[in-house]
């Protein structure tokens, strides 16, 4: 056959995924930060060196390199660092579950709303409109009011916030996916409605979804974090790096670092999410890597 | 049912409408045909005219504003599907009737290996293990000629040229051995060796599996290589239904004879083309009469006060024309120009 070129060959000189992602350095660094914060999550009972709950009241907000507490001591001589590690834990479980329900909810939503269309798309439509209406921090503190305080309604909160993200991006993929020849082509060949949404529309927006969901991330821990901040996600004793931050700022003038630390473990975290997503989104889409 | 051997397809007073902002659209108005078994139909005719509706309707997936408001598509031995149900339709679909279509560069779905989506058009109808239905797929792309199908069944749809993934929708479509095959201009978007190459196929595949083939085109080349019989459509409405080497021969519709001559061919070199002047009608404000009147060059008076209807001018063939009236005498002959509509 003339009117084809081996496929094998083509293909072998195209990059994969990783190596497109590997010589982009921002991205590199953004999955270095996300790595070091799943590090700690994991690994925070073989790391920690004490009990994040282990109260010494002689040694009361020591600095930063005191012997035997690396980062130091809180307001109730608490080690910081098994506290940074065991903070790492609830601080991603609670962004991690809320991005995966967001995610789940909103999808179908925006799938079933753009692929339906008619009085279906109206009804989700508007009620995620409804859902946008509202300053998104109003909206958590809503339903936190409602629900009461605590970190499963605090991760409720925050899913339900971050609904209308997803909802639309996946409305916008199966409107114009519903449209494609290979959709009506499999029409054609007697494919039903689930199939095609599910196989065809949500299978081809899956590199879209990758991207949409790690920037949600750190959209999620800045949420968290903040309803920690006041008081509203995790309770006390557990705490998230939102709640540590929020302790620590009575003491900025005589030790910062109760406040400083789990800032900086946030603002890592969420630029790593960040940088990564961006990474993703260039190396999963070819068309904006050529222009 | 004719009383001939019963047609695997026959169409009867289709209408499809599309509800459009500035009125009803009859894109495909009163059509009816029939396709025999085993036989190759052509459905020819210019862009917008109503072929691709024509076959949209008879598999059931007019999208909304569209609607079939009237007539019949009774397939052998499934009854009309027009009353068919969208769950019926979808065991249809694919089984007993497949649909090809233009755009072999889009109709494949992007993120599946080639083989797996034969395989799935397979399992949609038959109970087959995934294993089995592998081997159905890599039989079908032996059978449409692609070399090496094992390997080649392990392809995304990008790794083949337009021709190769024409074949592979070929074999999709014929996976479940179809009785009736739908082929809405399935060379169009390939270039003229590979086009001969697929319509070979196809017929190679006709002969062998007996399906028969509605194969919608505006290319005459295409439909003098492969069909048998042709319907030519105009404006919604089929203007002339004939046997192939009857319609090349002569032509009895006027919109006929006018596509034969603006066929380019060898011994008209340096000549301008023959074309058929103006333009298709707008469905929305179609003229009276005769919908072909306003660009026909032997339009006359009758033309333009009732609709011709389709009548048999020689054994098989018909035509939709008052040149072949039943009272068709033409007053002093068509070409009489005290008798000419002005358009």
């Amino acid at each position: 056959m003339t009117d084809t070129v081996d496929p094998i060959s083509v293909v072998a000189s195209e990059p994969s995924l990783l190596q497109r992602l590997a010589a982009n350095r921002l991205a590199v660094f953004g999955a270095g930060l996300v790595l070091i914060a799943v590090l700690m999550a994991v690994l925070a009972p073989v790391l920690a060196p004490y009990d994040p709950n282990a109260v010494d009241s002689v040694k009361r907000l020591s600095p930063i390199g005191t012997a035997g507490h690396l980062l130091g001591t809180d307001e109730l001589g608490r080690d910081m660092l098994s506290r940074m590690l065991y903070g790492a834990r609830i601080t991603l479980a609670v962004a991690l579950a809320a991005t995966a329900l967001a995610m789940v909810v909103g999808t179908a939503m925006g799938l079933i709303s753009g692929y339906l269309l008619g009085w279906t798309d109206t009804l989700i439509m508007r009620f995620v409109d409804i859902l946008m209406a509202f300053p998104y921090f109003l909206l958590a503190l809503s339903v936190i009011a409602v629900l009461g305080p605590g970190l499963l309604n605090g991760m409720l909160a925050v899913a339900i916030v971050n609904l209308p993200f997803f909802a639309r991006i996946m409305r916008g993929h199966a409107l114009s996916l519903r449209e494609s020849d290979y959709v009506l082509a499999s029409q054609g060949l007697g494919a039903g409605h689930w199939r095609i949404l599910f196989h065809h529309i949500l299978l081809n927006s899956v590199s879209t979804l990758i991207v949409a969901t790690t920037i949600n991330i750190g959209w999620m821990i800045t949420a968290a974090a903040a309803l920690s901040f006041l008081g509203l996600g995790v309770q006390p004793p557990t705490s998230d790096w939102g709640t540590m931050l929020a302790a620590g700022r009575q003491y900025m003038s005589s030790a910062p670092h109760v406040a400083a630390i789990p800032g900086f473990a946030i603002f890592f975290t969420v630029l790593g999410f960040n940088l990564l997503g961006d990474g993703l989104r260039d190396a999963l889409d070819p068309r904006l890597g050529e222009a | 049912m004719t009383g001939r051997d019963t047609p695997v397809l026959s169409v009867e007073g289709l209408c499809t409408d599309f509800h459009t902002h500035a009125g009803v659209v009859h894109a495909v108005d009163d059509v009816s045909f029939s396709v025999g078994p085993g036989e190759i139909l052509g459905l020819v005719g210019e862009s917008g005219c109503g072929k691709s509706v024509t076959s949209l309707s008879v598999m059931g997936l007019v999208a909304p504003p569209g609607r079939v408001a009237a007539g019949k598509a009774v397939l052998a031995g499934h009854g009309d599907l027009l009353q068919r149900s969208a769950n019926e339709m979808h065991a249809i679909r694919g089984d007993a009737i497949a649909m090809i279509f233009q755009e072999p560069m889009t109709s494949l779905n992007p993120v599946f290996r080639i083989g797996a989506q034969i395989a799935e058009a397979f399992r949609l109808h038959r109970r087959a293990s995934r294993a089995e239905a592998m081997e159905r797929a890599i039989d079908m792309l032996a059978l449409v000629g692609i070399p090496e199908p094992a390997k080649r069944a392990r392809s995304y749809p990008h790794q083949l040229s337009g021709g190769m993934r024409q074949r592979v929708m070929i074999a999709m479509a014929m996976v479940c051995d179809p009785e009736l095959l739908l082929a809405d201009e399935p060379t169009t978007a390939l270039d003229v060796t590979v086009q001969a190459q697929i319509l070979d196929l196809m017929r190679d595949l006709q002969a062998e599996k007996g399906s028969a083939i509605l194969l919608i085109t505006h290319d005459m080349g295409v439909i003098a290589e492969t069909a048998k019989r042709v319907a030519v459509m105009y404006a919604g409405k089929v203007v002339e239904e004939a046997p192939v080497e009857a319609l090349f021969a002569e032509a009895a519709h006027p919109y006929t004879r006018g596509l034969l001559s603006s066929i380019p061919s060898g011994q008209a070199r340096g000549k301008p083309l023959n074309v058929i002047a103006g333009l298709v009608p707008n469905l929305l404000h179609l003229p009276t009469g005769c919908r072909f009147r306003a660009r026909c060059p032997m339009a006359f008076g009758r033309c333009a006060e009732a609709e011709p209807p389709l009548t048999e001018v020689a054994p098989g063939h018909k035509a939709r024309c008052w040149l072949h009236g039943d009272s068709a005498a033409a007053p002093d002959g068509p070409g009489s120009a005290a008798e000419r509509v002005e358009a």
